[in-house]
């Protein structure tokens, strides 16, 4: 009785403490997600009340013109969520593809060169050629500007996620099972397609949101490697908005035309509805896939 | 009979390496392009760059590059800001999680703890062009949120995106902000494995709450935060160009304190098309952060072997 006592005691502080923590915490949560209130409020104001009264969580005339602006507006927008859409659907699937092969090899005992191809992908983690010379091997060897696989292929492996997978493979995947499958005739690859990936699900799952998200939100790949609008995705299109405007108004009297040229770009709201769009898929699958990510947090517990 | 048995056995051996070696094939030769070409290119920061002749056949320029790098002024600048950035980021991005991750533990009521949780790893799931909108929401000098505040209260509105004085809290804010609620649950979830043994233990020998943190908790989760400060040493060099360079907007009044070696790089590399001198800046980069790595790592080797990275 006393023992239990302890051991629940351990992980309880004092009343005093608990609502010390707990204000703590409610702060916390308010700086985490008044922003993205901010941006949902303003995306459903009107024009008007937004050059009023500015951006505000709760605007002050309801509207949805934002988003019918959006969808009307096929041209440029869609097609960059298109574009970013079909890159993270093609890259997760590589990438999921690829390190789970990788992984997979490396965290079998039986293969001979497992030390030498664990170290080749733990080595990138600690030393990098930077961004110059990343960007002429994709510039001037692959000529990757303005393609769509300069959004993909370039994050397809990641030593980071390669080595979740492997101590997940290490750690689940029993020995016996893979060797009853290779008495039984079957090769490495038939059972690492048909044994190991089925019952490996929760891991691939994991390693699978960790590159959809990177896809999603990356535009680093687009920033450098895209000029024309047509492959850029939606994260840089949303960025070189915002930055055309303030360039626009901060140049009022140099160019004539900047008025004109401002009358065409997406309204505040519209804007910031973009955002909301943007964000939307993240933040509604957000709560199924909060698990998998604290479950690759402790099934990575990483080294070398 | 014997031999027979062996040769098939040597066979089939070799058609497990085999299959192995076609598995790791593809992220082999993906991590050949990306990762270790450009880890041999570095050296172009000791070649003068003439596109017409290919990169490999263009002249070695010896340390002309650095010889410019280091004779601009925009140096001293960009170093103090890439290392103080970074350093703040180093300390703060750890003991502000470790902290946080203790106090989630202590929470009496594990369903709001989870509920916290939830919400406090949201912006690491935002990226930082959605981050660069939410600080112009807040900034923005005729719809602001801040400038609303303050002429609600008589003061005259800021221009905030050429205000040098306070981007420094600004960037240093966000860059807590993004990781801390994500480290924080990273730590909590190697706080949850301690074996609860320990405590009791430690419990029994009259330690105090904050003895058993002290003395339990902190010595436990010690691997991990050795591993991430070593990691993130290791990138001190390295910086986020979204919170550098796309949050400030590339607002050229900014500079002097959002200039770093990533946003200087980009910019002579990608506006002003100058590759000898964002090379000689990125050998830089990536040198001493590898050097810094080994350093630290052998250090933590020295007092704690078992610790250590590799």
């Amino acid at each position: 009785m006393k023992k239990e006592s302890l051991a629940s005691d351990v992980h309880k502080s004092s009343i005093v403490v608990n609502v010390f923590l707990n204000l703590i915490f409610v702060v916390f949560c308010i700086v985490c997600i008044y922003p993205m209130l901010l941006i949902i409020g303003t995306s459903f104001a009107s024009e008007e009340s937004l050059l009023q009264y500015g951006y505000r969580v709760f605007p002050k005339e309801f509207s949805s013109y934002a988003y019918t602006y959006i969808l009307s507006n096929t041209s440029t927008i869609l097609r960059a969520y298109w574009v970013t859409i079909l890159s993270t659907l093609v890259g997760t699937a590589m990438s999921v593809l690829v390190n789970a092969l990788y992984a997979y090899a490396v965290s079998r005992q039986e293969f001979k060169y497992r030390n030498f191809f664990t170290f080749y992908m733990f080595f990138t983690m600690l030393f990098g050629g930077g961004m110059v010379p990343w960007y002429l091997v994709c510039t001037r060897l692959l000529h990757l500007t303005d393609t769509f696989w300069a959004l993909v292929l370039p994050s397809v492996c990641s030593a980071w996620n390669m080595i979740i997978l492997r101590t997940f493979f290490a750690s689940t995947v029993p020995n016996a099972v893979v060797e009853s499958a290779r008495i039984d005739g079957a090769s490495e690859m038939r059972t690492l397609f048909s044994i190991v990936f089925p019952i490996s699900l929760p891991g691939l799952a994991t390693i699978g949101l960790f590159a959809m998200l990177g896809y999603w939100n990356n535009y680093y790949n687009a920033l450098m490697l895209t000029n024309d609008v047509k492959w850029q995705n939606l994260q840089l299109y949303l960025y070189n908005i915002l930055t055309n405007i303030s360039m626009l108004q901060g140049s009022n009297s140099a160019v004539g035309n900047s008025d004109v040229l401002l009358k065409t770009m997406p309204k505040e709201a519209a804007r910031m509805a973009m955002c909301v769009v943007t964000v939307g898929p993240i933040i509604f699958a957000y709560p199924f896939f909060q698990k998998y990510f604290v479950q690759g947090l402790t099934i990575g517990a990483v080294k070398g | 009979m014997m031999s027979k048995k062996r040769i098939t056995n040597k066979i089939a051996k070799n058609r497990i390496t085999f299959e192995y070696l076609l598995m790791v094939l593809p992220g082999f030769l993906l991590t050949l392009i990306f990762a270790y070409i450009p880890m041999v290119g570095i050296l172009v920061a000791f070649k003068n760059i003439d596109y017409s002749k290919g990169i490999l056949f263009s002249p070695w320029c010896g340390m002309a590059n650095f010889k410019l790098l280091f004779a601009s002024p925009d140096l001293k600048i960009i170093l103090r800001n890439t290392i103080g950035y970074n350093l703040s980021f180093v300390v703060l991005n750890a003991v502000i999680p470790l902290t946080l991750s203790i106090a989630l533990s202590q929470l009496r009521n594990k369903r709001t703890s989870k509920v916290y949780q939830t919400i406090i790893m949201l912006p690491h799931f935002i990226s930082y062009i959605i981050v660069t909108y939410i600080v112009y929401a807040f900034l923005s000098y005729k719809l602001g949120t801040v400038n609303n505040l303050l002429q609600r209260f008589g003061v005259e509105p800021t221009d905030w995106y050429s205000n040098v004085k306070v981007w420094p809290y600004i960037i240093l804010f966000l860059g807590v902000w993004k990781v801390t609620g994500y480290n924080s649950v990273v730590y909590l979830a190697a706080i949850t494995g301690i074996d609860d043994t320990l405590y009791e233990a430690a419990a029994i020998d009259g330690a105090k709450k904050y003895q058993q943190i002290w003395y339990v908790t902190l010595p436990q989760l010690a691997n991990v935060v050795i591993i991430m400060v070593i990691l993130n040493l290791g990138a001190i060099l390295n910086s986020d160009i979204g919170l550098f360079l796309n949050v400030p907007m590339e607002k050229g009044q900014l500079f002097p304190v959002t200039n770093v070696i990533s946003t200087y790089t980009y910019r002579a590399l990608r506006i002003n098309g100058d590759v000898g001198m964002s090379s000689a800046a990125g050998f830089f980069q990536s040198v001493v952060g590898f050097i810094i790595v080994l350093i630290t790592n052998s250090c933590v080797k020295k007092i704690d072997s078992e610790k250590a990275l590799f």
